[in-house]
């Protein structure tokens, strides 16, 4: 682990939002966490503890109120090519068709027709949604949806891929698939990811590494590394001891 | 499922077409048919539509044929309201895009916005007469009012994480405007197109009705003059039914290029 070189780096980071209503509200408290390359990293914690607010500053989004957010040693700050991000609600361009939406990011970026159309073919094939390229993301189903926002961003072949509980609005069953599709399409496309969740059980079973957050202002609590092999099973007795003893750290007093 | 909306489809338009024979009916009874109104208060249909055959050849008594008169309002009202399209909808773009164009055009915006078009037809009689350009120019601003307002909110109601979206991928401004918040503002801009189709044909009318030689409004204000009642009807039919060819002709194009509807 130690001789993959750091991607992402948070060095005391803080992170406030006037807000009229509340005043200073400070959502994270000098934040450090070191994200590996091409390591499957899960930030894991409680409700509203400001998860998104961490993923945000990554993105460049945000921008933390004090400390730095750095990618590949640089400052973050503004929102670039190199940090692809799944959103919870998907956001899809509902105008564009399923093709429209993951090649959009090469087109933005000046790809040819050609080449884009290929690339974004691969990915939507890497996702299972042959045969649904020329759909618009209203006719989809809320699982296709979020397949085809893991496409569009990985089809922009960013270094780090942010998913913001992308797979929270799923159903349970649809849940489990999409969990076993992004660990399937992460050992096909090595590269790295911070995946936020609030579900344990989803926590372990994608991360190589957990990073369990406290209430605001967030911090990191507790560090985890997972070592099960893929695919994982939830019934297996160390899936669930890590599953306990990483229940017993969070705070549940939200 | 796509032969099951056809059906509903035909069903509602037999609904349609029964409303339509209903009001013409009515229309009918009380006049020929039970004789509550005499003609020259309420012509029956039937003379109505004698009236709108003969008016396609005849000039008597307002100087054009029923396609003339169609014809040049026609011509007023899509003139004024396409250089209205064209000038509108950019500036509502601009204006919502960029708060320097909004804060420099809004205070003459505001006021503009609240006269009623018509009210601008003595005002462009006096600086380029009667004829084709005073008039066009009432419908311009007519219509671009409600271009200008809806073309603005589209813009402005473009969804935050849909910028973002476009950002994460090296998006420049320019691409964020035109490939982010215009085709997402392109259901409202249609929207402003449709309301001010509406506004540039009833402006215009109303328009003729006051500076006209020629035109619909000009021939139903003629035929008032003299009591001619059926030619006022024909006029308004005419108007109707124009205005609703146009609409749909404009939905046409808004099923061609607004795609894949709300989510």
């Amino acid at each position: 682990m130690s001789s993959r070189e750091a991607l992402i780096e948070f060095r005391h980071v803080d992170k406030s939002f006037n807000k009229p209503e509340h005043g200073e509200y400070q959502v994270v408290g000098d934040l450090n966490i070191t994200v590996r390359e091409n390591e499957f990293l899960v930030l894991f914690g409680p409700g509203q503890c400001g998860k998104s607010t961490i993923l945000n500053m990554v993105a460049g989004f945000e921008m933390p109120t004090a400390g730095e957010v750095l990618c590949q040693g640089k400052p973050v700050l503004a929102p670039g090519p190199e940090r692809g991000m799944v959103f919870q609600n998907t956001a899809l361009f509902p105008w564009l068709t399923v093709m429209g939406n993951v090649e959009y990011g090469p087109k933005v970026q000046g790809v040819k027709k050609e080449e884009r159309r290929k690339r974004a073919q691969r990915y939507i094939d890497l996702v299972g949604l042959q045969g649904f390229e020329n759909s618009y993301p209203v006719k989809l189903s809320g699982g296709m949806q979020q397949r085809v926002g893991i496409a569009r961003a990985y089809c922009n072949e960013p270094l780090v891929m942010l998913l913001d509980e992308p797979f929270g609005h799923l159903d349970a069953q649809t849940r489990y698939m999409m969990q076993d599709e992004l660990t399937r399409i992460w050992q096909a496309e090595k590269r790295t990811v911070i995946f936020v969740t609030n579900n344990i059980e989803e926590a372990v079973y994608l991360a190589d590494r957990i990073l369990v957050l406290r209430n605001c202002p967030t911090g990191v609590k507790a560090e985890y590394d997972i070592d099960l092999p893929r695919p994982r099973n939830y019934t297996d007795p160390e899936f669930l001891r890590l599953r306990r003893e990483i229940d017993r750290v969070v705070d549940h007093t939200l | 499922m796509q032969k099951k909306q056809k059906i509903r489809l035909d069903r509602y338009l037999f609904i349609s077409v029964l409303s339509v024979c209903v009001g013409i009916f009515i229309w009918w009874l009380v006049t020929d048919g039970l004789g509550i109104f005499r003609s020259n208060v309420l012509p029956s249909p039937i003379k109505v539509f004698k009236t709108f055959l003969r008016k396609w050849v005849e000039t008597k008594p307002d100087g054009a044929t029923l396609f003339q008169h169609v014809f040049a309002s026609l011509q007023v009202a899509l003139g004024g309201y396409l250089i209205g399209a064209a000038i509108g909808i950019p500036l509502g773009i601009f204006m919502a895009w960029n708060d320097k164009i909004d804060m420099f055009v809004r205070p003459v915006f505001d006021l503009v916005r609240t006269i009623p078009g018509v009210a601008w037809t003595s005002v462009m009689v006096t600086l380029v007469g009667i004829g084709y350009m005073s008039k066009a120019l009432v419908i311009f601003i007519a219509a671009m009012v409600a271009m200008v307002i809806n073309s603005y909110s589209g813009i402005k109601q473009t969804k935050t994480v849909h910028l973002w979206v476009g950002q994460t991928f090296g998006a420049s401004n320019w691409d964020l405007l035109t490939k982010v918040a215009i085709p997402s503002a392109l259901p409202m801009i249609f929207t402003g197109l449709d309301v001010a189709l509406g506004s540039a044909w009833t402006t215009l009318v109303a328009a003729e009705l006051l500076a006209s030689t020629k035109g619909l409004g000009f021939m139903i204000q003629q035929a008032r003059g003299i009591f001619r009642l059926d030619i006022v009807i024909v006029g308004m039919v005419v108007i109707a039914i124009t205005g609703a060819i146009l609409s749909s002709i404009l939905r046409f194009f808004q099923r061609k290029f607004v795609k894949g509807g709300r989510m």
